[in-house]
């Protein structure tokens, strides 16, 4: 399943609004065509929730939701968030879950961008001087005769 | 002629596994029919750069939001807690967290001791060498000398504290509890030609480094090669028996969906708390008109979780997040009665590091915790990698209404119909429950830990299934004896979580491997008169 060109424009719009871009921290909003492409190209089992999201968008919007100014949009976004339901909530971790994988925002977070393996990554020791307190308590096991 | 094998093992789990590598030394011809097939540490999410992304979707602990071809579905409307596991060899050591606590000696004399539910007819000393056992063979990280557990030898030195770990035990140590490194099977040394744990983070999806043991890569290496066979993407429908009541043998779909049948001397079933009362009751029969090795009536009662309270907060500090495995440390301050709590028996805590970015991010959508427009970034800053949690594992105690039967509509994709849970968390549960919920604050509250989260009980929290073939002398209250072997079929035998008595408060798969290996001890003991 595919997203139609209408709620792709819908798609790209709910994600700026989530997440908009941010010169602060130097990175894109979920808007950003590489991350919008993401989504679509990775909406996998999650395509019909998704499009029924985005449909529930506009039609609260009134038919288009694009036609609504930025305030508007960002009402009927979060009335329809603050209703609930699987296709909102898996809207919201669609448009997350691109987002926070992409590289720039992974950098900004100060985390190396890509996957975990093979590099991994250093766990420090901590202080085991802690458990000393510990290791002087008594049994805390029964032991049935 | 017929292809009779001479064991015939139903799941590669950890128990069928533990089993398998077991009976191999007897030289007998030993079969195990797996409904899933080998995973590719290659493809474990880890290795992409989607690997937070997939926890959500093809590696789902639940196998109903999951949907492989393999997995079975559940009808679990009736439940508050879904159920969690993964078809495949290796079983659900496949996604486990490799937390690795044994039951404690007090878990087995719960009616002497507390008054209620059953005692095991086996004791902690009874198991304790095939702890030890399979605590060489799945190979276990940790610290001797727990004052709250007996004493065990780990194979290698505990995982790091971490910066998450030393501020909960510091946090603990002011409220004067106990707290201990965990035992894990995540290698911190290179152990039987697997690697040691690089901090990958994602224990919970496949190890591609291999450093978490699961049995794809301890045991059945080993055993395989040792001659025992394994047909995956076999998915028996039901065990058939013979005229004189014993089973024959079991039909199953291979992997062409072609219906066959394997005759067998002995049929060993380890499909765990809910597959296996599920093919239990779908081997029903004239002569075993209520399913087989019923006559008790138990199987698919007494199903037990461990209802679980996930409790989390953030601190003004960068913590491990997703940079190491994810539990740390456990806690048995309140595992063991005290009746002046208000509920009987207890729970084990086991901390938690924390979580990747997307996670985190989803995790605060759904508590309402991130902003939309403008404050978002500042507001996910501010707790990205900086969360700090615990899960508290709450023993249930059996009860007869919470159950395992066969659902009248749903089935497989090979049409068999599917399990249907019907389970309620009882008033001790959820008092024990509530009381892990108010000690997860004042912990987390001590390590500086604000804005609390709670999810208990964890809905996805199904790990444990347990107690729906339960182990007994009476054959009219259990359905295995105390050496595994069904009572109503005498070349039939359990050896995974269904025959648990009680749950313990803790994670169950050392104790289900012991107890796989304890039954297989005891099979090659009586070789001679197994069915007498």
């Amino acid at each position: 399943m595919t997203l139609s060109s209408t709620q792709l424009q819908t798609l790209r719009l709910v994600a700026g609004l989530m997440v908009p871009a941010s010169s602060g921290y130097g990175v894109p909003g979920a808007d950003d065509p590489a991350i919008v492409a993401d989504m679509e190209a990775t909406l996998g089992r999650d395509a019909a929730a998704v499009a029924a999201a985005l449909d529930a968008l506009s039609l609260r919007a009134g038919g288009v939701f694009a036609a609504l100014n930025p305030e508007a949009r960002m009402d009927v976004a979060l009335a329809l968030r603050a209703e609930g339901g699987a296709a909102m909530a898996t809207l919201a971790r669609v448009v997350l879950q691109c987002y926070y994988r992409d590289a720039r925002v992974v950098r900004s977070l100060g985390i190396e961008a890509g996957a975990p393996f093979p590099r991994g990554h250093v766990l420090e020791q901590g202080d085991w001087s802690l458990l000393e307190e510990v290791k002087g308590r008594a049994p805390g096991w029964r032991a049935p005769s | 002629m017929k292809d009779i094998v001479d064991v015939l093992i139903i799941g590669a789990g950890a128990a069928g596994a533990a089993m398998a590598w077991s009976l191999a030394e007897t030289k007998m011809r030993i079969v195990c029919l797996e409904q899933g097939g080998w995973t590719n540490p290659a493809a474990y999410p880890t290795t992409g750069r989607d690997w937070e992304a997939r926890v959500h979707g093809d590696f789902h602990a639940s196998p109903n939001v999951r949907g492989r071809p393999e997995d079975y579905p559940v009808s679990e409307a009736n439940s508050p807690i879904k159920v969690v596991n993964f078809n495949g060899v290796g079983g659900s050591t496949i996604l486990y967290a490799a937390h690795f606590p044994r039951l404690q000696p007090s878990d087995f004399r719960v009616r002497s001791l507390d008054g209620v539910a059953e005692d095991w007819p086996i004791d902690y000393a009874t198991l304790a060498p095939w702890f030890a056992e399979n605590d060489r063979m799945m190979g276990v990280s940790g610290l001797r000398g727990d004052p709250a557990s007996p004493p065990s030898d780990p194979t290698m030195p505990p995982l790091p504290l971490g910066r998450s770990g030393a501020r909960l035990g510091a946090a603990m140590n002011r409220l004067g509890w106990h707290w201990w490194p965990s035992d894990t099977t995540v290698a911190t040394t290179d152990y039987e030609g697997r690697g040691r744990c690089i901090n990958l983070g994602l224990c919970v999806s496949g190890c591609a480094q291999g450093a978490k043991s699961s049995t794809d890569i301890s045991y059945w290496p080993v055993a395989r090669r040792a001659g025992v066979e394994v047909r995956t993407h076999c998915r028996v429908r039901e065990i058939t028996t013979n005229a004189q009541g014993m089973a024959s043998g079991v039909v199953y779909y291979d992997a062409e969906g072609i219906e066959r049948f394997q005759a067998a001397e002995v049929v060993v079933v380890a499909c765990n708390g809910v597959g296996t009362p599920r093919l239990l009751l779908n081997s029903a029969s004239g002569r075993f008109a209520n399913g087989l090795a019923n006559s008790s009536g138990q199987v698919g009662r007494n199903l037990m979780f461990h209802p679980c309270a996930n409790v989390y907060g953030y601190v003004d500090a960068v913590l491990d997040a997703n940079r190491a495995p994810p539990l740390c440390l456990w806690s048995k301050e309140f595992y063991e009665t005290d009746a002046s709590r208000g509920f009987l028996r207890g729970y084990m805590m086991q901390f938690i590091r924390g979580t990747g970015p997307v996670s985190e991010a989803i995790q605060m959508e759904a508590k309402g915790l991130l902003p939309w427009g403008a404050a978002h970034h500042e507001e996910f800053r501010r707790r990205n990698g900086h969360r700090i949690g615990l899960n508290a594992l709450c023993e249930d105690l059996p009860e007869a209404h919470n159950r395992v039967t066969l659902d009248d509509v749903l089935k497989d994709s090979h049409g068999i119909p599917a399990p249907r849970i019907d389970y309620t968390i009882s008033a001790n549960s959820q008092r024990m429950m509530d009381h892990a919920v108010a000690r997860a604050r004042d912990v987390l509250g001590e390590a500086g830990a604000t804005d609390i989260c709670v999810n208990a009980p964890f809905t996805y929290g199904g790990w444990h299934l347990l107690g729906t073939a339960r182990m007994g002398n009476d054959p009219e209250q259990s359905v295995v004896n105390s050496w595994g072997r069904c009572h109503d079929v005498k070349n039939l035998f359990i050896v995974d979580g269904s025959i648990f008595v009680t749950a313990g408060g803790c994670n169950p798969t050392s104790t289900i491997q012991a107890l796989a290996l304890y039954i297989a001890d005891q099979m090659k003991q009586r070789l001679s008169t197994l069915f007498d």
